[in-house]
């Protein structure tokens, strides 16, 4: 069997690179992916735990956890395209101003 | 041990896609990698005993949320970032500010292993706390989850609601009426 603490490992490595991604990339778009990658990353050390437990918690909050992020991609996504109507651009840079 | 091989394998498909998600300058790429990475996510789900969420991981994750990108990625013709400019005018750019910042992030990778592995109890191999009880069932799941949390399943039912109709209204042009 494989021990808990390299499902955690992934889970932190994968959060790690999500992390990286939000910070490192200039593109809208990308920026949203590496919130999935995080959330993702999430979603694994809570079946880990749940599975170590031996309780279905773990997996109920995964399922709310996949439900918040399709409600979450849905509206950042609708944002993004009223965003690229206004600026025609992706690069976060190019919106500083709070109204214009 | 043809389990431990299974699981390297499949974390190392799902590390190595999501860096190269960040990795990529097309965002068309990077949709569809993530995509990958996430069926080997669903891998390690099926051998957590939880096929359940490995399906909806499947269907909702890569089925729909991942379409859901790939249809804005098409719509807006997505133009891939200018990074010539942009390594050119970012403050963090500048040599000493990369090399800090590369430094905290490294920093962080290793905190964190660190902290997992001297945590107690993390040798334990999975589920051999929870016995001969097993937490695969659907059936089981089902129940818990219209019983314990079935405040936060219709919480949820609202919440799908209402960003529904906020998707609708952001993305709707000015002139249209409504």
């Amino acid at each position: 069997m494989i021990p808990l603490g390299h499902y955690l490992i992934v889970s932190a490595i994968l959060f790690s690179i999500g992390t990286a991604g939000v910070f490192l990339r200039r593109n809208l778009i990308t920026i949203l992916l590496s919130i999935e990658i995080m959330l993702n990353a999430v979603n694994l050390s809570f079946v880990a735990f749940g599975r170590q437990l031996g309780s279905y918690d773990g997996q109920i909050i995964t399922f709310f956890v996949i439900a918040v992020a399709a409600a979450e991609a849905a509206v950042g996504l609708a944002i993004i395209i009223a965003l690229y109507r206004h600026r025609e651009s992706l690069n976060p840079d190019a919106f500083t101003s709070l109204r214009w | 041990m043809p389990e431990t091989l299974v699981f390297y394998l499949l974390s190392g498909l799902a590390i190595v896609t999501s860096a190269l998600v960040i990795g990529q300058r097309n965002p068309m790429y990077s949709v569809l990698l993530l995509v990958a990475s996430f069926g080997a996510l669903a891998g390690l789900y099926i051998q957590l005993d939880a096929p359940f969420v490995a399906v909806a991981q499947i269907i909702i994750y890569a089925g729909a949320v991942m379409v859901l990108f790939l249809f804005v990625v098409m719509l807006l013709n997505a133009p891939q970032e200018d990074a010539a400019e942009w390594d050119r005018t970012h403050p963090l750019r500048q040599p000493a500010f990369a090399r800090f910042g590369a430094l905290l992030a490294l920093l962080l990778v290793v905190q964190l292993v660190w902290a997992l592995l001297t945590a107690a109890g993390t040798d334990a191999s999975v589920g051999a706390r929870a016995g001969s009880e097993t937490v695969s069932s659907v059936r089981g799941l089902g129940r818990t989850l219209f019983t314990d949390y079935v405040f936060a399943f219709e919480a949820t039912s609202i919440l799908i609601l209402v960003a529904m109709v906020g998707a609708v209204v952001l993305a709707r042009r000015e002139g249209d009426q409504p």
